[in-house]
């Protein structure tokens, strides 16, 4: 209980310290770059429900996100909605595309689960690039209202779309957190350690995947949701971008896939390396920044940010 | 007699053109302690993937307590109280001692019981079962840290925790010294003498199995030759044949 108010109060002061930010820095780009930041938060949360608290690989993030966002492009043009309902919708339709991917590739593991998860992105592409109500091959646009009305106050869009991101990423770290401190999230980690051992001690592995692959995908989903109105023009080549697929991955690499802390800490890390090299050399480099990084780390901490501490935690206490 | 706690008739299985198990027929009773050998090839691991649902068999049926498990997943067996331990040690790599028996405990008992015991209940519970073992000063370590023998112990524990009616111990003892497989003997027989599990044992090392069996079943290249009085059956002729050559 006291661990839960402490994370709570911690998020909460989080929150406000990122939003105070551009209060002192009186610059709109903090909102552009934040919500990129934040984003990448959800995505490689979700991505580690399945990939780092079960051990399933998933390469197909981007076609998650993917799905979010045309989600939102559909239902702008047939009935436009509320941005937090777009979520949800957006969510339900990646989680229910996720559970589909477990049921396909139930009996995969290692490689095989991470090129079907790969084939899937490549199809869900196709499919989008020839489905002309979203714009096919030549994209969509979703033009955003300059302002928003929030308790009576107006407010930039972008800075809507930040406080809307930031929720989420409070919500996903919440969740996984849970989950990590639960049964389930006991019964991901028999998974990730020796399925054949898990079953034996009673747990419904099968049942337990499923449950992964539906939650990361919804939650990589959500995130996609309100991506085109903050891009303003959707097209297949950006929203199955190699740097979604490559950076859920590497954001949780690098800060460590045993404990919520860790996509959040690689994602802060690296979102916010890759937005200050965006604006200083080139967004080129982004990928370079990411591939650099991923090396430098399986040498020095394999285990990510948060491993490396919790090695040394454990060093110190043996006597 | 009574209903077999475990009955297996003309099971079969195949993999490709090999057959690894051809029509084998074995009752166990309740609280009996049985002691399956065989040459490396013969079956005998097969035999134990089959009854514990890690393989699906094609031909034959097991049933325990009456009821066919055929179709049923190896969680679901685990459930209604089949338990195992792996030839090679299989921990949670990723957790502590405490936490790998706590496991069953939760996916298991509280599954069974359908009612969630108190963490403090649970952690009382994974440290009478590692005390059990003799792990219960390295309750909090991970498995990396323990000896072969000490990660053998950790498999029973486990096993145990979800409170089975029948344990499998897929050779238990190997490359054990002596000391250490008399540790493991003791620990099989009081579980079978004072919680009443029915105990199947595999194993290499006759000694062990000759002194722990009160029956003992013969494999052979996926054919059961041979089941009864251990001193009997050592002395088959097929048996021996089957060991020594001709």
């Amino acid at each position: 209980m006291r661990s839960w108010t402490f994370f709570l109060i911690a998020a909460a002061v989080g929150a406000v310290v990122f939003f105070g930010a551009h209060l002192v820095v009186q610059n709109d780009y903090v909102y552009f770059a934040g919500y990129t930041v934040l984003q990448f938060v959800v995505l490689a949360t979700a991505w580690n429900i399945l990939g780092g608290y079960c051990g399933y690989v998933n390469f197909g993030s981007a076609a998650f996100f993917a799905l979010g966002a045309y989600s939102t492009v559909a239902l702008h043009k047939l009935a436009p909605m509320p941005i937090p309902v777009l979520i949800l919708i957006g969510g339900i339709v990646s989680g229910v595309v996720g559970l589909g991917m477990g049921y396909l590739t139930l009996r995969l593991r290692g490689a095989f689960f991470a090129i079907a998860t790969l084939a899937l992105a490549v199809v869900l592409q196709t499919l989008i690039v020839n489905w002309d109500y979203v714009g096919g091959s030549r994209g969509a646009y979703v033009i955003r209202p300059a302002t928003m009305q929030i308790l009576g106050f107006t407010i930039n869009y972008i800075t809507y779309l930040f406080l809307v991101m930031l929720t989420l990423a409070v919500l996903a770290i919440t969740a996984a957190r849970a989950i990590e401190r639960s049964r389930l999230g006991f019964g991901f980690a028999t998974i990730r350690d020796d399925e054949l051992a898990a079953e034996a001690s009673g747990v419904p592995t099968l049942r337990l995947k499923l449950i992964a692959t539906t939650l990361s995908g919804g939650l990589m989903g959500m995130a996609g949701a309100p991506f085109p109105y903050y891009i303003g023009f959707l097209e297949p080549s950006s929203a199955f971008g190699l740097a979604y697929a490559v950076n859920s991955i590497a954001m949780p690499m690098i800060g460590g896939t045993t404990m919520w802390a860790g996509p959040l800490i690689g994602a802060l890390l690296l979102g916010t390396l890759q937005q200050i090299a965006t604006v200083t050399i080139s967004s080129a480099v982004n990928l370079l920044i990411v591939g650099l990084l991923l090396v430098v780390f399986v040498i020095i901490a394999p285990k990510g940010i948060v491993g490396l501490v919790q090695d040394r935690r454990r060093a110190r206490q043996k006597p | 007699m009574s209903e077999p706690l475990l009955r297996i008739e003309g099971l079969s299985k195949r993999f490709g053109g090999f057959v690894a198990l051809d029509s084998v027929d074995l009752e166990v009773q309740p609280g009996e302690r049985l002691g399956l050998i065989g040459p490396n090839g013969s079956g005998k691991s097969t035999l134990v993937n089959c009854i514990c649902g890690t393989l699906q068999n094609e031909v034959g049926s097991v049933r325990f307590q009456g009821k066919a498990l055929d179709g049923m997943s190896a969680h679901e067996r685990t459930h209604i109280g089949l338990a195992r331990s792996f030839q090679l040690p299989r921990p949670f790599a990723s957790m502590t001692l405490m936490d790998n028996v706590r496991i069953p405990l939760i996916y298991t008992v509280q599954a069974r019981a359908g009612a969630q015991r108190t963490l403090a209940g649970l952690d009382v519970r994974c440290r009478e079962l590692l005390a059990m073992v003799g792990l219960d000063g390295k309750a909090r370590q991970w498995p990396r840290d323990l000896t072969q023998v000490e990660m053998r112990k950790l498999e029973l524990a486990r096993a145990v925790a979800a409170e089975p009616k029948l344990l499998i111990a897929d050779e238990s003892m190997a490359g054990l010294s002596h000391s250490e497989i008399d540790d493991i003997l003791a620990l099989l027989l009081r579980l079978n003498e004072q919680q009443g599990i029915t105990v199947i044992l595999i194993e290499h090392i006759m000694s062990a199995v000759m002194s722990f069996s009160q029956r003992l079943a013969v494999l052979v290249s996926g054919r059961k030759i041979a089941d009864g009085e251990p001193a009997d059956v050592v002395n088959d002729p097929e048996v021996v044949r089957a060991y020594l050559g001709q």
